[in-house]
């Protein structure tokens, strides 16, 4: 491309637009189904149920430490089918492109994609791009939708949350939002602030093969946080949740810029964690620690039948308190 | 010291509380109910009480949960250390009216954006109907979304900043704070000052937090047994502001730090003197706070600023209570510099307490509006626009069951202001 810079004739549908996919989309993602360039993809699935979802991407900055929105385009995308018990197969994905985002950039976020598609065992097999003028987008939204299949037998969902299950962290909390935060207000720190953005399939797919109908529910806790997850848990299953704040894994220098700016890790976003309701504690424990992703996994708290459709928490003083849904500002932008 | 996990503590907090209670057991309670944590506190006939004069109190109480961790004979009350809570109405309408100016930028800290005002409520100009539910409904925001340059800022210098780079707008900052912030829009005005800006001026709300405590305490009208004095107002102010309190009227003080077990040590400490029937200001506070107060800070804020009566949202006016310009810095003024029209108080049209919750009569359950008309999304008094207000606390941290069955609680609680106020 001799272009160093996306113009909007790159979105007409012209001679630029097929040179664009070409010489970036199909480069990177070079499959079969993709390179038919039809109107649809089409594919035979074997019998079951399919998993279905769709997100949009518009984080910013759209470089950040730990990962780029590409890899986020993916990662959230195939983390929600497998939070449906999925294995994830095809994903389409579509871009708005501000004019004047760098080609180099662009080309550098595609990779990005393809690389993670691989890692999850995925195949982007269709998308759409469109060239809006400058000021009417900031440099680039992605949309993914994913399909996946879910095995046989395999049923999760909040609805299955019972009483005595108990509720399990993948790992240290806050971590996303905290370094997209931390990169947006120029904070600069001693120590750097990676966000955990990451493929969640193959972890879940190894906790449902040791554990299988015993996993209750399964979500990645992404806007909103671990609060608004356990919030969502709570009422769809009308019990109460409990947990308890000293089990609450975060680390040092999340806990540093949130004291220095009044959040609370519980209603930060995670990119790269899961949480697990369960009547199989121990052994998903054990799984999930074995693996690099869940190393940090804990035990957090349980479902119990007091105060329905409320979570509470127990303070590392020995009180209690309420840990409402997020309500009012959050974090813009920050997925 | 990492300043992490030192201060939460679980077996020192539990050392703290069993203290508490050792010291508490002497109090009488008339009459009692089971004090159950996550509920709110419902009604003793004569408990001891305690206000935790600062928000930000309110708000680590709530989050620690310590309320439930204390003998059913010791209550905490949120008093009036807000400052978004505590700006009339009519502060939040005189910067409505600036920031419509010609050629006004008007700078705030971004709490203030949501605060209600009733300029422009409607139909230009009326007041609002104090029929049960309606509001006034203008605001910074709404005004800044109808096109008047109203800009957050983190620090008052970044407004002065503005005036530099736009030397032909005229730029007016918001001032609200206590005696925390205070002291740096003093050194602002000192440098505009120095620097001989001419397009910068400041709009004072600023207040002061002994005097407000004294209101409270000569109104008689909720029994105060104990203060937990705000911790950074008294890194600037010191102690020596809080003895009028114990040995004009007997009432015991303690500055605190804002972790639970600065909070918990500070109970203990009032808990004690109570006990002990002494009346000391006393710093629990003591890694940042010392007698004296800080002494360049205070005496910036002498060189630019002089008490004024200020009046305070729900309290009304308490003399020598506020911030006024100097006479010698009086240029950078803008009541005196914009002609600004009278603009009458009008915080009372409403069915919102917040005036008796912020002088500890009532607690947010109490009225009317709560948790049903007023939410933290849609706030009709300043309480619940603020993070720090008490409103906006008690929201956050109750339970939906005792929301929803706030009408009980309103009934009980109704009739045991009546009993105080006896």
């Amino acid at each position: 491309m001799s272009s160093d810079k996306i113009l909007l004739a790159h979105g007409s549908g012209g001679k630029l637009t097929h040179r664009l996919i070409n010489e970036v989309f199909l480069e990177a993602f070079k499959n079969e189904m993709l390179e038919e360039l039809n109107d649809s993809a089409i594919f035979h699935v074997d019998e079951g149920k399919l998993a279905y979802t769709t997100d949009s991407y518009v984080v910013d900055p759209i470089f950040f430490p730990g990962g780029d929105i590409g890899r986020l385009a993916i990662c959230g995308t195939v983390n929600d089918l497998a939070m449906s018990g999925a294995k994830p197969l095809y994903l389409s994905a579509s871009f708005i492109i501000e004019e004047g985002l760098s080609t180099v950039d662009l080309r550098k976020i595609v990779r990005s994609m393809s690389q993670a598609a691989n890692e999850a065992g995925v195949e982007i097999v269709c998308g759409d791009t469109k060239v809006v003028a400058r000021g009417a987008a900031d440099k680039i939204f992605i949309t993914t939708s994913g399909i996946g299949l879910i095995p046989h037998g395999i049923e999760i969902s909040p609805k299955k949350i019972m009483i005595g299950d108990e509720i399990i962290i993948s790992g240290t909390i806050g971590d996303h939002g905290i370094a997209i935060l931390s990169q947006r207000e120029g904070l600069e720190f001693n120590l750097k602030l990676l966000s955990d953005v990451a493929l969640l399939n193959h972890l879940v797919a190894s906790i449902i093969d040791a554990a299988g109908n015993e996993i209750h529910a399964l979500r990645d806790p992404t806007r909103g946080g671990v609060a608004t997850t356990l919030n969502e848990f709570a009422q769809a299953a009308n019990s109460g949740i409990r947990i308890y704040e000293d089990r609450i894994p975060v680390r040092d220098e999340v806990k540093g810029v949130c004291e220095l700016l009044g959040f609370d890790p519980l209603y930060v976003a995670n990119e790269g964690k899961l949480v697990v309701v369960t009547s199989n504690a121990s052994e998903v424990l054990s799984c999930l620690k074995g693996n690099s992703l869940g190393i940090n996994a804990r035990i957090i708290g349980e479902v119990v039948e007091q105060h329905k459709g409320t979570v509470s928490l127990v303070t590392r003083i020995g009180g209690t308190r309420i840990v409402d849904m997020l309500t009012g500002e959050q974090l813009p932008r920050i997925c | 010291m990492r300043y992490f996990d030192e201060f939460y503590e679980p077996t020192l907090a539990q050392g703290i509380i069993k203290a508490i209670v050792a010291e508490a057991s002497s109090f009488q309670v008339t009459s009692g109910s089971s004090y159950a944590p996550m509920l709110l506190p419902t009604a003793v006939d004569r408990q001891i009480c305690l206000m935790e004069v600062c928000g930000t109190h309110t708000v680590a109480i709530f989050k620690h949960g310590i309320r439930g961790l204390l003998p059913a004979s010791l209550k905490l009350l949120s008093g009036p250390g807000c400052p978004v809570c505590v700006t009339p109405t009519q502060d939040v309408d005189a910067a409505i009216w600036l920031s419509r100016q010609k050629d006004v930028i008007l700078t705030t800290f971004g709490d203030m954006m949501r605060v209600p005002g009733t300029m422009g409520a409607g139909v230009e100009g009326l007041l609002p109907s104090a029929a049960s539910g309606s509001r006034p409904s203008a605001s910074l925001e709404k005004q800044r979304a109808k096109g008047a340059d109203i800009r957050v800022v983190y620090s008052v210098l970044d407004a002065l900043e503005l005036a530099k780079t736009n030397p032909a707008k005229k730029v007016v900052f918001l001032g609200v704070g206590f005696e925390t912030t205070s002291p740096s829009i003093a050194s602002c005005i000192y440098t505009a000052n120095q620097e001989g800006i001419s397009n910068f001026w400041v709009y004072t709300c600023h207040k002061l937090i002994p005097p407000a405590m004294r209101a409270l305490l000569e109104s008689g009208e909720t029994t105060i047994d104990g203060f937990i004095c705000p911790g950074h107002v008294s890194t600037i102010i010191g102690s020596l502001p809080y003895n009028f309190i114990a040995e004009e009227f007997g009432v015991p003080c303690v500055i605190s730090g804002f972790e639970p077990l600065d909070i918990l040590q500070s109970i203990y400490m009032l808990a004690k003197q109570i006990k002990e029937e002494k009346a000391q200001v006393q710093i629990q506070y003591s890694r940042c706070v010392k007698p004296e107060g800080n002494e360049k800070a205070l005496s910036m804020l002498h060189e630019v600023f002089e008490p004024a009566d200020s009046n305070w949202r729900g309290i009304g006016v308490i003399p020598g209570s506020g911030l006024k310009i100097r006479q010698k810095y009086s240029r950078f003024d803008a009541s005196l510099h914009f002609e600004m029209p009278d603009l009458s108080d009008l915080s009372d049209l409403s069915d919102c307490i917040c005036g008796e919750i912020l002088r500890g009569v009532a607690i947010p359950p109490d009225c009317p509006l709560f948790g049903k008309v007023c939410i933290p999304e849609e706030p009709v008094g300043a309480c619940m626009v603020s993070s720090e207000g008490t409103c906006a606390a008690y929201y956050k941290y109750s339970s939906r069951a005792v929301l929803s069955s706030l009408e009980n609680t309103k009934r009980d609680a109704s009739s045991t202001i009546v009993r105080r106020r006896l």
